[in-house]
């Protein structure tokens, strides 16, 4: 049946692969004998002609993580039905356009959640105590000099804003819970399974809180979400963590509620055009900077391919998938 | 109570240091220039020390002061100060517990968070402008990991129920089991230290846990433990402790406290493996007013011949 150039021996399922995920080359050792991975950035030629030669037939793509899936791609896989990211994070793809052309799209569930939320919880301490800042201070010598050093701030009763009740949500709530802090959100509904008080407003959420945790993910309803408004309603000691996403704040604003004092200090895993960080950041000592590593560890990427390939699996077998993302 | 002197270590605290001015007749040890100089203008009328970790209250201070009554610690340890001396000479002692425990706990999984992380490490290579020309590698997961504490007092606890919110299953060595926790307990350092992958040390500094955590227990611990000291720094056999880390023999460590402050081993300065801070665990705004509330009513009780707040003796 298939007019495929790539000729496939043993008949293996086809998986496209338009830039390779991190650490593909371990998806390749442990399972080529399980899918055809069929590597567009491999070709010499432009990807719309690879994919018309090549991708015509294949149901599968399993996604890097940052190469968009949207109408441009999409359009050139008339077969497609199914895409896999092994991130958890969706806003790399464009959900409707998949939903209406009846593509389902499976992410990685819930596997970084204890790793992301270890690191907000980390930066969080590190702002408030000061730890990267001290760690500079006694590094470069200037505890000897008696140059005293400035206090920090107590965790224990400050109160703490959820951007995103979500698994990550939860799973910091639970940590900060342990430091005595007490714990508010705001989400895009509420969770009648939790006690934490809601609050359907953002900027309400932030004038009731001493520091606002960014989990959710990037959406069309959370760009920008964290504006200027939030930002002065957080006030001159909150603290803003965001392991979400850079777009989720606006990164100019909050660089400049930074710089002249508005806001307290910030913890950021992520930033509205990495690598690149704005520069004015780098003077602070009370930010602490983090380069988007808050999933990345080995346990966490290996779970991450493993519930890919878990759903490249169900897909194939013709099961239901493992973690499906329901557009809701 | 203006005519009542009380002697102030040294610059520990503005605020402290403010409220022993407005209430009691204050005399600070570090405006002398030799010791001779001191004794010769106050030997009898302080009545009251405010010592700290840097300088308490050591034998010779005591024995020159013969009016002495009390000494009232801004700290909770008590190793700068000369207990049995105080004892025989019917000296009260206070420090400053619990309102310190929360922040000194705090700074434990601070860094812990940090080493198993490379918090401060990521957060240099962002500013140092690395990030464009790769990314940072993977570091490991903290979730999880066996925490092993030494000494499972006040600070041990809530290190513990701290530790326990992210997964981490919790093991001890003290000086008596608590069979009220549902902690592991081990009865010698080196089983714990074999069987946890962070170990934290949290007990007082006593002439039995001096150096307890020396070669042996660093080579239990193995190339990838962490060591994380919230205590004190004679608790650690430091040399032996650079020499671990220089050579791989220990994965990491996390320090707020030295053998010899505020000099710190230039060796760790290049690892990034190490995170120091400057003895900070109790430094927050709101801890170190509360510690000098605590010394000042602590030093006002006995005065009024009330009961104190804190004794230790």
């Amino acid at each position: 049946m298939a007019h495929g150039i790539i000729y496939n021996h043993l008949d293996l399922p086809q998986v496209l692969v338009v830039r390779p995920p991190d650490s593909f080359s371990l998806y390749q050792s442990q399972y080529s004998h399980k899918f055809h991975f069929l590597k567009a950035w491999e070709s010499p030629v432009p990807l719309d002609q690879f994919l018309s030669t090549n991708a015509r037939n294949v149901q599968a793509l399993l996604s890097c993580g940052r190469f968009p899936i949207n109408v441009d791609l999409l359009r050139l896989l008339p077969s497609l039905r199914l895409v896999v990211t092994p991130s958890a994070g969706l806003n790399h793809i464009d959900l409707s356009e998949c939903h209406s052309r009846g593509v389902a799209v499976a992410n990685a569930g819930s596997v970084a959640c204890c790793d992301v939320a270890d690191l907000a919880v980390g930066l969080f301490i590190d702002v408030l105590r000061k730890i990267s800042a001290a760690d500079r201070y006694v590094k470069q010598g200037l505890w000897a000099s008696k140059t005293s050093y400035p206090p920090g701030s107590k965790l224990k009763g400050k109160r703490i804003g959820i951007v995103g009740l979500g698994s990550i949500g939860q799973e910091v709530a639970k940590r900060l819970e342990a430091f005595g802090c007490s714990i508010s959100y705001n989400s895009r509904n509420q969770k009648k399974s939790f006690s934490y008080p809601f609050y359907s407003n953002v900027v309400e959420l932030s004038a009731n809180s001493d520091a606002l945790v960014i989990c959710c993910g990037l959406s069309d309803q959370t760009h920008r979400l964290i504006n200027k408004e939030v930002l002065l309603a957080l006030g001159k000691e909150g603290v803003l963590i965001n392991v979400g996403r850079g777009a989720i704040i606006d990164e100019k604003e909050m660089v400049q509620c930074l710089v002249q004092g508005d806001i307290g200090g910030a913890g950021l895993d992520v930033f509205e055009n990495e690598p690149n960080v704005p520069k004015e950041l780098f003077a602070l000592d009370n930010v602490v900077l983090s380069p988007h590593r808050a999933a990345f560890t080995p346990e966490t990427l290996t779970s991450m391919r493993e519930i890919a390939v878990g759903n490249l699996e169900a897909f194939f077998s013709n099961k239901p998938l493992l973690s499906q993302v329901i557009d809701d | 109570m203006d005519s009542i002197t009380v002697l102030m270590t040294s610059p520990m605290s503005d605020y402290l240091e403010n409220q022993l001015k407005d209430r009691f007749n204050l005399v600070k040890l570090w405006t002398y220039s030799s010791k001779t100089d001191f004794f010769k203008h106050n030997s009898h009328s302080i009545r009251a020390i405010v010592g700290n970790t840097k300088i308490g209250a050591d034998a010779e201070l005591i024995d020159s002061l013969p009016e002495l009554e009390i000494v009232s610690s801004y700290s909770v340890g008590l190793d700068k100060i000369d207990l049995r001396k105080c004892q025989e000479k019917g000296i009260r002692v206070t420090n400053t517990p619990d309102v310190l425990t929360d922040d000194v706990a705090d700074v434990a999984m601070g860094l812990m968070l940090a080493v198993v992380r490379r918090v401060c490490e990521c957060d240099r290579f962002v500013r140092r402008g690395l990030w464009p020309k790769g990314d940072f590698r993977l570091t490991n997961k903290f979730s999880g990991m066996q925490v092993g504490i030494v000494g499972l007092g006040r600070i041990g606890s809530a290190i513990a129920k701290r530790a326990e919110a992210f997964g981490c299953p919790i093991s001890y060595y003290s000086r008596s089991e608590k069979p009220e926790t549902n902690y592991k307990y081990f009865s010698n350092i080196i089983d714990l230290a074999v069987n946890c992958q962070i170990l934290v040390v949290a007990c007082a500094l006593t002439e039995e846990t001096h150096h307890i955590v020396n070669r042996e227990v660093i080579d239990a611990l193995g190339p990838e433990g962490i060591l994380i000291n919230i205590g004190r720094g004679s608790h650690i056999d430091e040399p032996e402790l650079v020499s671990a880390l220089l050579e791989g023999r220990l994965g990491g460590a996390g320090l707020d406290v030295f053998e010899n402050e505020p000099e710190v081993p230039e060796q760790l300065f290049g690892l990034e493996n190490v995170v120091l801070m400057p003895h900070v665990g109790s430094d927050t705004v709101e801890t170190t007013d509360a510690m000098a509330d605590l010394v000042i009513k602590n030093l006002e009780a006995h005065f009024l011949k009330k009961p104190l707040l804190t004794p230790v003796v």
